[in-house]
């Protein structure tokens, strides 16, 4: 089982240290109705310049806790993700780091424009960390799309072939010409390639999009599944292990991953209480503006068709969270935020988030492991929270969390892609492929 | 929606691979309808007006929904020679045409490759020039709903802005305009809705008498792009129509109708 940890790096005030200016800036998002686009005047630099510190030494630390790997992802043009270029944070990992796997999930590969660019960075990363990269790529949010100009239209044909690029500027003899649909290079013969061979394994992040989960069914890469609810997960992991007995291998454990958020502290007390944090600085999607999270193109028909047949769903294109923009009284920015936080007994409920002290949140993480059986586990913690309650939990899910949750990754037979290559087992002769996710222990939570 | 009308038929017509979908109404000499970056809104009064003296043939773009995607037009310069090429199959060539919009981009670039195509072209506030002053109205940074509320200067006081799409966002209209902003996007995301070399191939277009019709508050191209066109175009004479946003066939259609139909007689 590999483990890891995640955080978007959001740009906060300290709860304890700014209080106000915490509230002030929660009310400037939820006036704005969106994380994404947030005027930058807001931007304190000095702050950012201690976050990103922060987040860097956090990952340094759990280097020598009991973590496999960190993982990273990057945003644009937002608050709620201070990584705006992961290589950048990936690079000083790969030296400040020894031990664990630098997980990059993902890469946007359609908004960066240039994927032999995109190889080359990722194999200086490769190179300096000593061949502990893995790659990971994304179509990028809704937002991304704008945030580079990059045309949604194309999102999906950019994400394949630019991918389909990077892997042969890695594997292929250069110097080659490229000639594909989006991109075009003339003279492809990158001298700085990836120390893992033929090329770091790569890995999928997503949230609900089966299109992605087929193709890295196809590709045989491992889908890392981000915090999405448990039951559409099960569905999600099922048609990954269809889509793979068509291409005649079995899904195992080793082709799934699964983002938890989790909060833990010394009492319970406490851990619910940073827990709650989450609901705003970790809930993406109710902080997001139809007209940025769905721009044209950027969904297959079959999902706009869906999409548009959704009447309760919260941020459906045309139908803005709440309505007014700019002039709310404060009476309606407090119900909102008061909506957003009320959120929490509930997502504690579902597993959505699991917060506690060491010894009790093992039970839940438990119940996760068991219906979902993911060979990648990545805990994910966020939210405003004093720095050093947030090294506090890293600490305590390194020395005390971890050593149990290897255990019941054993008990389970959770093997991750590190120990079995994803794709590599054979189906059985009915053709008939076994499910990875257990059902039954999904109906008996 | 457009079915409703008497006389109103449709038909499918091979151009290329592509099988094009023409809906067709009104009689009289043949009138080329081209439609606007957010699908075809519907019949609408001023169609009824025209289509006593004018019979109306109002392609779907393809990729809007109707008509199927062609994976190889990549441009609206590319969909303005499919289009040349539907006219010219069909013993078309010297129609008169009108373009609204993204409607009126596609007329202009067929006439700066083949002025011949037409013997007279009326533009609505088409898009295609970038103007001089002020922005071309980003329609990608919007929901469908917002930016059509944008096309008229007062909807409340717009008696048929109402039925604009058949009114109510239905979850078919809502398909309906995704499909029409993806395919926008694909030919005209960047740069946004214009083509810089539009107005230097439009100086070369002669024997071509247009009209240009533009509201004064035009809220999505700015009358400015109007002026540039006007100079472009040797045989064009621009009208504006005070207290009127994007929409002068909607916003003000009587006079809307007289003066087109005054300028085709």
């Amino acid at each position: 089982m590999h483990i890891m940890w995640f955080t978007e790096r959001a740009y906060h005030y300290d709860p304890e240290k700014e209080p106000e200016k915490l509230r002030q800036f929660e009310t400037e998002v939820i006036r704005h109705r969106s994380f994404f686009g947030l005027r930058n005047e807001l931007f304190d630099a000095k702050l950012g310049s201690e976050l990103l510190n922060q987040f860097l030494d956090e990952k340094i630390y759990s280097d020598e806790l009991g973590f496999d790997g960190v993982m990273l992802n990057e945003h644009h043009g937002t608050p709620f993700c201070l990584g705006a270029v992961m290589d950048v944070e990936a690079a000083v990992l790969a030296k400040t780091t020894r031990r664990v796997k630098i997980v990059l999930l993902g890469n946007p590969v359609p908004t960066v424009g240039n994927p032999v660019r995109l190889a080359e960075e990722l194999a200086m990363i490769d190179l300096i960390s000593r061949g502990r990269l893995v790659p990971g790529w994304v179509r990028g949010a809704g937002s991304e799309q704008f945030a580079n100009n990059a045309n949604p239209a194309n999102n999906r044909e950019l994400f394949e072939e630019g991918i389909d690029l990077i892997i042969k500027a890695w594997t292929q003899p250069g110097p080659f010409r490229y000639e594909g649909k989006h991109f075009h290079f003339r003279f492809v013969n990158p001298w700085v390639l990836p120390l893992q061979k033929p090329h770091p394994p790569i890995w999928i992040p997503g949230l609900v999009s089966p299109d992605t989960v087929k193709w890295c069914a196809k590709k045989r890469f491992p889908y890392v599944a981000l915090a999405t609810r448990l039951e559409p997960t099960v569905e999600l992991w099922n048609m990954y292990t269809r889509e793979a007995a068509r291409e005649g291998y079995q899904a195992g454990t080793e082709n799934f991953g699964y983002l938890q958020p989790v909060f833990v502290a010394d009492t319970q007390e406490k851990a619910e209480e940073l827990g709650k944090r989450f609901m705003f600085g970790g809930s993406f999607a109710h902080f997001a503006r139809p007209e940025w999270m769905f721009p044209p193109g950027y969904n297959s028909k079959e999902a706009t068709r869906r999409l548009a047949r959704l009447n309760n769903g919260p941020n459906l294109p045309g139908k803005p969270i709440h309505e007014a923009g700019g002039d709310e009284d404060d009476a309606h920015i407090e119900a909102i935020r008061k909506a957003i936080y009320e959120g929490y007994p509930q997502s504690r409920k579902d597993l959505q988030m699991i917060a506690g002290t060491p010894d009790s949140v093992i039970p839940q993480l438990r119940k996760v492991l068991e219906v979902l059986r993911p060979g990648i586990f990545s805990f994910w913690i966020d939210g405003p929270i004093p720095p050093k309650d947030r090294m506090r939990c890293v600490e305590l899910l390194g020395k005390e969390v971890i050593p149990k949750v290897r255990e019941i990754g054993r008990e389970l037979d959770l093997v991750d892609p590190f120990e079995r290559a994803p794709g590599s087992r054979p189906l059985a002769a009915s053709a008939q492929p076994e499910p990875v996710a257990n059902a039954e222990a999904l109906a008996a939570l | 929606m457009a079915e409703k009308v008497s006389g109103f038929a449709e038909e499918t017509v091979k151009v290329g691979g592509t099988s094009l979908i023409v809906l067709k109404g009104g009689s009289g000499k043949p009138l080329l309808v081209l439609h606007e970056e957010l699908g075809f809104p519907g019949w609408l009064r001023w169609n009824a007006e025209m289509a006593k003296t004018r019979r109306l043939l109002v392609p779907m773009h393809p990729g809007f929904g109707r008509t199927e995607r062609a994976e190889w037009i990549s441009s609206v310069r590319d969909l303005a020679g499919f289009y040349a090429r539907y006219l010219r199959e069909q013993q078309l060539s010297g129609i008169d045409v009108i373009g609204f919009s993204f409607g009126g981009w596609i007329a202009a670039e067929m006439a700066a490759n083949d002025p011949k195509l037409f013997r007279r072209m009326v533009l609505v506030a088409p898009t295609g020039i970038r103007p001089p002053s002020g922005e071309l109205r980003d329609m990608f940074v919007t929901t469908a709903r917002v930016y059509l509320s944008a096309t008229v200067r007062n909807p409340a006081a717009t008696a048929e802005f109402g039925a604009l799409f058949g009114g109510e966002e239905t979850p078919e209209q809502f398909e309906a305009f995704e499909d029409a902003r993806a395919e926008v996007a694909r030919l005209a995301w960047q740069p946004y809705m214009h083509n810089p070399s539009l107005p230097h191939l439009l100086e070369g277009v002669t024997g071509l008498p247009t009209l240009l019709i533009w509201g004064r508050e035009d809220g999505v191209v700015p009358l400015s792009a109007g002026e540039v066109y006007q100079r472009a175009l040797k045989d064009s004479r621009l009208i504006v129509f005070d207290d009127c946003g994007h929409r002068p066939e909607v916003e003000k259609t009587s006079e809307f109708v007289a003066r087109v139909n005054e300028f085709l007689a």
